[in-house]
């Protein structure tokens, strides 16, 4: 029933667009799988060959073969207990106990532990195994483990910190000596929650749960029609697309005749049926009566615009998003002599005219509306007609105001019932194994509440019913 | 409610007829589903509406009452239906719901096994994002429950993409022949532990697991059992908080106070709810936003899992 190439694909094919997470979140990439694809870990270039055909949530390793270095899928994970105990197929809890677990560490580090720092002195003497000593073990075959092995066995501090700082060290040369590459799928959630982490302009610092509710606020569903203002990159045509399935339409509508960005909706595998119903078109073909006659210049300048579109996905093969880089996204590893093999399906064609008329004579599902850098409220007022009657409405932004100003608005004008501000937030919470503080005879009841808030970024929504303005 | 049928589809050209379900709003919180009946009426504060003059009209509309009352007439979604849903239990509303789909990853075409079925609040959710060739199976342990949600599926059109089933999920497990099958699971129950071996079992590779459990307690024994087969483990809490507008008058330094912003010379309050405070002094106004006084607190905790891939 599923297409190989369909967003429900759980194995990767050539051609197919994935989502790199390299030591837990340190670095993130997107790419596109391709012999030729190559990744920079460290200081080795590794070809993303080996990651074709392979399912999606495997890790990887960095090998030495006898062509250089090569990324292979990671048998036994180093450094993280929880993930041994696995591997090894401990499915029994009890085993588990007796690994050495970083939540025992933990615990340890808090209850038990009478090691401490005041023997560390910060001199850069404490290993005496030197570069040159790694360099020629490396050259002698050794794989990243062995290498943290012989760095711990030749620290004269590591047996003198605690428990817990033994894991923070051990963590530390894992990522340097042995990285690990875990491979997503790249969906609305992934891709949102990558960019958010390591490039939140980009996205108009819209969080997976507000892209979330805004999706369910628009009913956005198959079959539906939904008019998307997408000021974001693209995120929210994408994840809109990938709600559809393939049915109804998503209109990515813009100002002017300059379409805005969607890159991060070639970052989707969506499949070729899906990328047919993302369609653009100016907002003026949108609001300019439905009789009139469709001019034949424009759609030369939209053939022009989906060249170049073609040429930057070619290019764009792989795309980085890191803390580092000044813009905040690179392309890295591109090989432009290179063919491309499977080119990533054309979304976003120029909505014809048939398509424009239908959509006028039926009215648009719903609307989405996420363009930090518009007028919210003169925008909106513009598109509402646009709507069919009784259509829901979500619009972001990562300001208050503007979406106070447009609330009141269509209070006064009785335009819209169910009018509603919401703010969401999120918190995430690390939760600690019960059994392990048992296991050192504490109190449970006290102990468990060590919660991490991560984010409580100020965000901003409302939707709104909409009624016939004439009534 | 879904537009998997195009003559459902909402649009200009689609109107009330006799059958169709409708969510009467007499104003913001204030929200009643009908099936829209030939003969029959609706009495509420607002006076007595005639079915027979809905029909006709379209989605949105303002119709009236003898006595001149009104009310507007919605087309039903999923958040409004979470609304207005009679409750059998304590149901989940639109943050966790919104989240939960998205988090799961559930599009199109996927299948998905949730239990309880308790009042179909997050069911009707699902529904709509595995539409039109996924599918929900639900189960409940309350046959009279079941049957309940059964009725509310029919009456919202989703009962093609719904199946409910009568069984204890927790004591028994999810039935054998979905083993392997489900792309998405969502674990609503006193003791989801029990359940993670089964959900692990009828999970595809890479599938997703969703838990919610109001108790820190819970989330702590769930998380433990989930360390074994599952990985990607993350445990969240999703709230919401809305503002309310209003308009509001300033005096300023200089006196010369009227309308020096160009905004409407009286005092014009709002709430959220369309409510309106007017008063005649003329002054600065500005449109300003603070949170609303009551909010609604702690649902629940959100445990997302990912079966471990085995290479």
């Amino acid at each position: 029933m599923r297409e190989g190439n369909s967003n429900n694909g759980r194995v990767t094919w050539e051609g197919c667009s994935v989502l790199l997470d390299i030591n837990d979140g340190d670095r993130l990439v997107f790419a596109r799988l391709s012999p030729a694809a190559k990744l920079k870990i460290g200081n080795k270039n590794c070809s993303l060959q080996p990651l074709i055909g392979r399912a999606f949530g495997t890790v990887f390793q960095v090998d030495t073969s006898s062509d250089g270095p090569c990324l292979s899928p990671a048998q036994v994970n180093v450094n993280n207990a929880e993930e041994i105990g696995d591997g090894q197929g401990n499915d029994e809890l009890r085993d588990k106990v007796n690994v050495n677990s970083a939540d025992e560490v933990r615990d340890g580090a808090v209850n038990v532990e009478s090691r401490d720092n005041r023997a560390l002195v910060d001199n850069n003497t404490a290993q005496s195994l030197t570069g040159e000593d790694i360099e020629a073990m490396r050259r002698q075959g050794a794989r990243g483990n062995e290498i943290i092995e012989a760095l711990i066995a030749n620290s004269a501090t590591f047996e003198k910190k605690t428990s817990f700082s033994q894991e923070k060290y051990r963590l530390k040369k894992q990522k340097k000596y042995a990285p690990k590459v875990l491979m997503r799928r790249p969906v609305a959630r992934s891709i949102c929650e990558a960019y958010f982490k390591k490039y939140p302009s980009k996205i108009g610092f819209l969080r997976v749960d507000t892209l979330s509710l805004l999706l369910s606020m628009a009913n956005v569903s198959s079959n539906s029609d939904i008019l998307v203002v997408d000021m974001i990159g693209g995120l929210l045509t994408g994840a809109v697309a990938e709600r559809l399935g393939g049915t109804g339409f998503v209109c990515n509508s813009y100002f002017g005749q300059a379409p805005c960005s969607m890159d991060i909706v070639r970052i989707f595998n969506l499949s070729d049926e899906i990328c047919k119903r993302i369609l653009r078109s100016p907002i003026s073909d949108l609001l300019s009566p439905k009789e009139s006659s469709e001019q034949t210049l424009q759609h030369d300048v939209c053939n022009v615009e989906g060249q170049s579109n073609d040429q930057i996905s070619a290019s764009a093969s792989m795309v980085e998003i890191s803390h580092s880089s000044e813009n905040g996204i690179s392309d890295i590893a591109t090989d432009n002599t290179e063919p491309v093999i499977r080119k990533a399906p054309k979304a976003g064609e120029r909505a014809q005219k048939e398509v424009i008329d239908l959509w006028k004579e039926n009215g648009f599902s719903s609307l989405i509306f996420a363009a930090p850098e518009l007028d919210t409220w003169t925008v909106v007022k513009d598109l509402l007609p646009l709507l069919a009657n009784s259509a829901p409405f979500a619009i972001y932004h990562q300001y208050l105001q503007p979406l106070a100003t447009c609330m009141h608005n269509l209070q006064l004008g009785k335009m819209a019932v169910g009018l509603q501000i919401s703010e969401p937030w999120l918190r995430e919470y690390q939760v600690h194994n019960a059994r392990y503080l048992c296991h050192f005879h504490i109190i449970v009841a006290k102990l468990y509440n060590f919660f991490e808030v991560l984010q409580l970024l100020k965000l901003f929504l409302w939707y709104k019913i909409q009624i016939t303005p004439s009534l | 409610m879904l537009a998997c049928h195009p003559e459902k589809k909402l649009s200009f050209n689609r109107s009330i007829s006799d059958g169709d379900l409708v969510i009467v709003y007499e104003k913001h919180e204030s929200m009643k589903a009908v099936t829209v009946c030939e003969g029959s009426v609706l009495q509420n504060r607002f006076g007595v509406f005639k079915h027979s003059d809905w029909i006709g009209k379209q989605f949105g509309s303002k119709v009236f009452s003898s006595k001149g009352g009104f009310v507007y007439l919605l087309a039903p979604t999923p958040e409004l239906w979470t609304l207005v849903l009679n409750h059998r239990t304590q149901i989940l509303y639109i943050a966790d719901i919104s989240f939960v789909i998205t988090y799961l990853e559930i599009v199109p075409g996927c299948v998905v096994l949730e239990s309880g079925t308790g009042s179909g609040s997050l069911t009707t959710s699902l529904a709509r994002a595995v539409a039109p060739s996924g599918h929900v199976n639900t189960f409940d342990f309350h046959e009279q429950r079941a049957e309940s949600a059964r009725a509310d599926f029919e009456k919202t059109g989703l009962s093609s993409l719904v199946t409910v089933k009568v069984r204890d999920i927790q004591g028994e497990g999810f039935p054998d022949d979905f083993t392997g099958m489900a792309d998405s699971v969502f674990l609503d129950l006193p003791q989801p532990w029990l359940t993670i071996p089964s959900a692990a079992k009828v999970l595809r590779h890479d599938g997703t697991l969703c838990s919610f459990s109001p108790c820190i307690e819970q989330v702590q024994r769930t998380c433990e059992t989930l360390r074994t087969r599952f990985t990607d483990i993350r445990t969240f809490e999703v709230l919401l908080r809305t503002y309310e507008v209003r308009e509001e008058k300033m005096q300023s330094l200089s006196g010369d106070g009227d309308d020096s912003n160009g905004s409407v010379p009286r005092k014009r309050r709002q709430c959220s709810d369309g409510s309106y405070l007017v008063s005649g002094s003329p002054s600065i106004s500005s449109v300003m936003a603070r949170p609303c006084g009551e909010a609604r607190g702690h649902t629940g905790y959100l445990t997302f899992a990912r079966v471990k891939c085995v290479s």
